[in-house]
């Protein structure tokens, strides 16, 4: 059944992959689509069966496939490890996988190149598989630069357009800079272990932490000492912030809004840029011998929060909105994850997977109906043309701002709670910054709901007759994420962090015992309390006092500039990394290259024996004369030199 | 099988060959057809030995095999020849490569067929005979005759500046063998013989070796490439016919890093040791040097060329690293090198041969007339790049994480090269294949024939391959590299036992 579920998508990718070199005819292209469909989905329900069948059993399945590399003691396999903490994972990726395949069935009506991209969500989707079903850190980093190569092929799936070009080019490098960390993370790994499977790194680790193993417990890195956990730890987080787009290398998320709808529904909100929230996850056993780190965790987490939502507060585009909602939540993960709430971290994720997919798989919608638009400054009053559409997006925006009982409401709540409850570093921080996150969180939600769906039309008079309710394809996969955004959290909590979370995690996680039920009342609804303020200032700036929001614009345009130009990090890194890059290239190559090695090596000295041969030939002037006066001069010094030395 | 001289059928049949193209009338009719086809089929015939030798070898075995000697020059100097687990990997790679070659060159090469093809069949005779020779001298000739067919293939069929790159190309290699060759000669004075076995197991004095260690390393380093004596390798891969940038970036810059391991490591231990931060140092220079060059070319072929420079950084820091998981990742990543840039000069000659240019700003959006072309290319790029599940990954992955056990400062250096290749590799390729179709030229530019795809895809398959599953290789050269592994520490134990802290897994 396992090899079922990671291997049939990329059947499926072979045969999308195949097809899409016949040449395009309608038959294909809908075999294509059927193929994906059915393989994923099929995927989609022997994962949620598995899940179900485990929920309270927290078994490992370890399957080893075959020996990937083995160089003397140095062994990795490829294998396919199946624990509580893969489990949820395999049920979010498939199930939002296989509602995505089944949408862009619709959204993709009109594109040329169908099979190709059936293909290629299909690729992604095993590369993501791959990746949770690792038992060992080389498997998790295939994986993690598979999922990157689907990214960047589907951001860049319009190729046409320079900008999905320049998008998918930036999101695969910034994602290599964060690899860098990680692969380094890995070396570290090995060199303090000498393996690299899970298991055992684990259990190695905890015997370093208690003082029962001979490995040393401090690495030198480039000339310091760090603690051998703090460094792997903190390598490794690198890679997590690298994919999970938290603050310093978010840059590439935004830009990746490129990519067709669908692709930022599943890649860009429910799956790929939780992998790194993931990791730390999966090696929380680690970590939670790491506070230091766990404390920087918390900070990264923390600030990425604050400084995502900042920005939403004012972007026109629609899925840009959503993606620096998608930053800012992926910060509150992180954040939980940094206080020591494993299980709040992942009871977030997966929420988050179904009304974040709903929300994008909702824009799509709308962009779909509004001719490709993008800019919610051009839309307004759609709730009357597309009613389905309005509807399913009011239920992702109060599951997403903690409308009570909704599946934000529990994941959320638990991760500011367990901020709260924490002592660790900047726990505080993250409590008060979770908080003020909700505010945010809930103003620009219902900003971009007031601005789309209310209010007088905007749209271009001649597109008014085209716009039009989504087809049912694409309806359906949205009612699927909608129930999932309404009742997940309410299912699942006790089994994420209630009171069956000891039997549904196991061993897989780091478990600690909050006592959730001496929290201050005001604590306890301060989430709900300030959702639904930011609901309020929203309703109240966007439909009530319309003038409001330009004039607190206008009033502060230096900070409005500011997030509305994302902190200016785009400018500066172009400044201080792309334009210095091609600076040094060139003088390397034309300077270095060109004058300094080839002009004082080959052509200098090619030069030289030329100017010297040519003196060498004024010498050879062919008179007898000249010839026999250096003769005799030859003479005469050597007879002074006899003369000399007989003395 | 054992009484069958087989390395020397290998070596010669390709000479073979070129007594009988010699014979071939080239200005009859079918002339250029027949000259093609019996090269081609000399080169497959030359392929299928090479595998009834991969089949015949022992596995388990750690020394030479298929060895043979005879009485050549003196009793200190015999034709010697024989191949252990690291040199057969390189053979295979050599013969696999050269009907590709051919193969790539029916088309494009219009002017002295019969020459051209002489010259490809005496320079698979030389590569071929590097890789078995077992004494110093006769390694030499190899060596330094493999320079002259490529000189003439630049020099003749090159492109425009081919003159002036020929002779840089020439008067560098030339200058770092002729010190190889005192060293040879110094080395045959002081102990009377140049037979590598048992040089191999001959204690030299460490003050001899340090002298030896640099004539010899003049020689490789300008054949690596490594920093500062690169600037030949991109002139020269800019002017040469795609067929002879394939064997220069596939095969003869292999020698080198196979010098490194078969002389400087096995007779040099204690030098190599010693210079082994150097040649960390020149590495590392060399890949974030030529990575960022490579990010600023106008010109495919040079791009590919300082990717190669960086590429074979890595082979340089592996071999250094004295543990088994870097010298066996520096010869996983000289094949996937092999393969990869080979096929990426393969896949700029297929637009060259169409429309004869290669400057990148020439070209965009061919992936909308050429989509078979644009996958292959773009499997090669991220072979290029290192993606795990590519045989780039494997090569550079057990490099570094050995670089790591030595010292983090060039570790972590050497892995920003795999930030930079990232950003290099998907430049080019974004501005060769994607976007709009603009460029007049390239309206109706076709798509892979046949022919080409029959030259790819192989390549594209073992790229992939030996992503995954990189074990063959890794079990062919594993007892021959513990072997050399273990020499080494002998020796450098028994020299200088304070100096041993490297971690040798």
């Amino acid at each position: 059944m396992y090899y079922a579920i990671v291997f049939l998508p990329l059947l499926g990718f072979f045969i999308a992959g195949l097809f899409s070199f016949i040449s395009r005819n309608k038959k294909i292209d809908t075999a294509s689509q059927i193929i994906t469909v059915v393989l994923v989905s099929i995927v989609a329900v022997l994962s949620a069966y598995v899940f179900f069948v485990h929920i309270n059993d927290h078994s490992v399945t370890h399957i080893k496939l075959f020996d990937w590399i083995a160089v003397g003691t140095f062994v990795v396999s490829w294998s396919i490890y199946v624990d509580p903490v893969t489990r949820i994972m395999l049920v979010v990726i498939s199930s939002v996988s296989a509602l995505v395949h089944i949408y862009s069935i619709g959204y993709m009506s009109h594109d040329n190149s169908k099979p190709r991209f059936m293909a290629y969500l299909s690729l992604f989707t095993f590369a993501m598989l791959a990746l949770v079903t690792a038992d060992n850190f080389l498997q998790l980093f295939f994986g993690w630069e598979g999922v990157g190569l689907a990214s960047y092929l589907l951001i860049g799936f319009w190729y046409n357009k320079p900008t999905a070009n320049a998008a998918s080019i930036k999101a695969f490098v910034v994602n290599r800079v964060g690899d860098f960390g990680l692969a380094l993370g890995i070396f570290a790994i090995f060199y303090l272990f000498g393996t690299l499977d899970y298991a055992e790194v684990f259990q190695k680790s905890a015997d370093l932490a208690a003082g029962k193993s001979d490995l040393s417990s401090s690495i030198n890195f480039l000339g310091y000492e760090i603690g051998s956990l703090n460094l792997i730890c903190f390598l490794l987080f690198i890679g997590a912030m690298g994919k999970s787009a938290q603050i310093f290398l978010h840059t590439w998320l935004p830009d990746a809004m490129e990519g067709p709808t669908p692709v930022s529904a599943l890649i860009h909100a429910a799956t790929m840029v939780t992998a790194g929230v993931f990791l730390v996850v999966r090696c929380s056993p680690m970590y939670d011998l790491t506070p230091d780190i766990l404390s920087f965790i918390t900070f990264i987490g923390a600030t990425t929060a604050i400084f995502a939502a900042s920005i939403g507060l004012v972007q026109n585009d629609i899925k840009r909105i959503i993606a620096y909602s998608t930053c800012s939540q992926l910060g509150y993960m992180f954040f939980a994850v940094g206080v020591g709430a494993y299980g709040a971290a992942m009871f977030h994720l997966f929420t988050h997977a179904f009304f974040k997919a709903l929300l994008f798989l909702g824009a799509g919608s709308v962009i779909h109906a509004v001719n490709d638009e993008q800019d919610i400054r051009k839309m307004g009053g759609l709730s009357n043309y597309v009613p389905f559409t309005h509807m399913l997006m009011i239920v992702g925006t109060i599951s997403l701002m903690g409308f009570p009982f909704t599946a934000g409401y529990y994941s959320k709540d638990a991760i500011i709670e367990s901020a709260y409850l924490a002592s660790s570093g900047f726990s505080s921080y993250a409590f008060i910054i979770g908080l003020l996150g909700v505010v945010m969180t809930s103003f620009y939600s219902w900003r971009l709901i007031f601005l789309t769906f209310n209010g007088p039309i905007r749209v271009n008079e001649k597109d008014i007759p085209n716009i039009h309710e989504s087809p049912n394809v694409m309806l359906i996969p949205l009612i699927a994420l909608a129930i999932g955004a309404l009742f997940s959290g309410f299912f699942f909590k006790e089994f994420f962090i209630g009171s069956g979370a000891e039997s549904f995690w196991g061993q897989s996680i780091a478990l600690h015992h909050h006592d959730h039920h001496h929290i201050p009342f005001l604590i306890y609804y301060a989430p709900m309390i300030l959702g639904f303020l930011g609901l309020l200032l929203a309703w109240y700036m966007y439909l009530k006092n319309k003038t409001l929001a330009n004039n607190i614009a206008k009033l502060n345009e230096p900070l409005y500039q500011f997030l509305l130009n994302k902190w200016y990090f785009d400018e500066l890194y172009d400044f201080i990394f792309v334009r210095p890059a091609k600076m040094i290239g060139n003088f390397f190559w034309k300077i270095f290259d060109g004058y300094i090695i080839d002009g004082f090596g080959p052509d200098g000295i090619a030069k030289t024996v030329l100017i010297l041969s040519n003196r060498a030939k004024k010498i050879q002037t062919g008179y007898i004369y000249h010839y026999a006066f250096a003769i005799l001069i030859g003479v005469s010094l050597f007879i002074t030199y006899f003369i000399y030395r007989s003395f | 099988m054992s009484t069958l001289p087989i390395l020397s059928i290998i070596i010669f049949l390709p000479f073979l060959g070129v007594l009988l193209l010699s014979i071939i009338n080239s200005s009859s009719e079918n002339g250029a057809r027949n000259l093609k086809q019996t090269a081609l089929w000399v080169t497959c015939l030359n392929f299928s030995v090479s595998i009834i030798l991969l089949i015949n070898f022992d596995k388990s075995n750690p020394d030479f095999q298929f060895v043979e000697k005879y009485y050549w020059l003196s009793s200190g100097i015999s034709y010697h020849l024989g191949i252990d687990g690291i040199s057969i990997l390189l053979i295979i790679l050599t013969t696999f490569l050269m009907p590709f070659c051919i193969l790539a060159s029916f088309e494009s090469i219009k002017t002295s067929l019969k020459e051209y093809l002489i010259a490809f069949l005496i320079l698979e005779t030389l590569m071929i005979g590097v890789f078995c020779s077992l004494d110093l001298v006769l390694f030499y000739l190899f060596f330094e005759g493999g320079l002259i067919p490529m000189f003439l293939i630049i020099g003749i069929w090159g492109g425009e500046r081919r003159v002036y790159s020929t002779f840089k190309f020439f008067l560098y290699t030339l200058a770092g063998s002729v010190l190889m060759l005192l060293a040879i000669i110094a080395i045959y004075m002081k102990t009377g013989t140049t037979d590598i076995t048992y040089l191999l197991n001959y204690d030299l004095e460490p003050s001899l070796q340090y002298i030896f260690w640099l004539a010899f390393f003049a020689s490789f380093a300008v054949k690596v490439p490594m920093w500062p004596v690169h600037t030949w390798l991109p002139d020269a891969h800019v002017e040469a016919p795609t067929a002879g940038s394939v064997i220069l970036a596939g095969v003869l810059l292999k020698m080198a890093g196979y010098g490194f391991i078969r002389f400087s490591l096995g007779m040099f231990p204690i030098a190599s040791s010693y210079f082994a931060p150097f040649i960390f140092t020149l590495s590392i220079i060399a890949i974030i040097y030529a990575s960022l060059v490579a990010l600023v070319q106008k010109d495919m072929k040079k791009l590919i060329a300082y990717s190669s420079v960086a590429h074979m950084g890595f082979v340089t820091l592996g071999i250094f690293t004295f543990t088994l998981q870097g010298i066996e990742g520096a010869m996983i990543q000289m094949i996937s090198h092999g393969i990869v840039s080979a096929a990426l000069f393969l896949c700029v000659g297929v637009v060259y041969d169409r429309i004869h240019t290669r400057e990148i700003d020439r070209y965009g959006g061919l992936v909308n007339r050429m989509p078979i072309y644009a996958f292959a290319f773009m499997v090669f790029i991220m072979g290029s790049i290192g993606l795990p599940g590519t045989s780039g990954f494997v090569g550079e992955f057990l490099v570094l994480m050995s670089l790591f056990s030595i010292n983090t400062y060039f570790a972590v250096f050497a892995t920003t090269g795999v930030v930079l290749a990232a950003a290099y590799s998907l430049w080019l390729y974004r501005k060769v294949i994607f976007g709009s179709l603009i460029k007049d030229d390239l309206q109706d530019i076709m798509d892979l024939t046949y022919r080409e795809m029959i030259i790819l895809f192989p390549l594209v398959f073992l790229t992939i391959f030996f992503g995954f599953y990189p074990q063959p290789l890794i079990d062919i050269m594993e007892p021959s590299t513990t072997q050399l592994i273990s020499n080494i520490t002998d020796d450098l134990t028994l020299v200088m036992p304070s100096t041993i802290e490297r971690r040798v897994y």
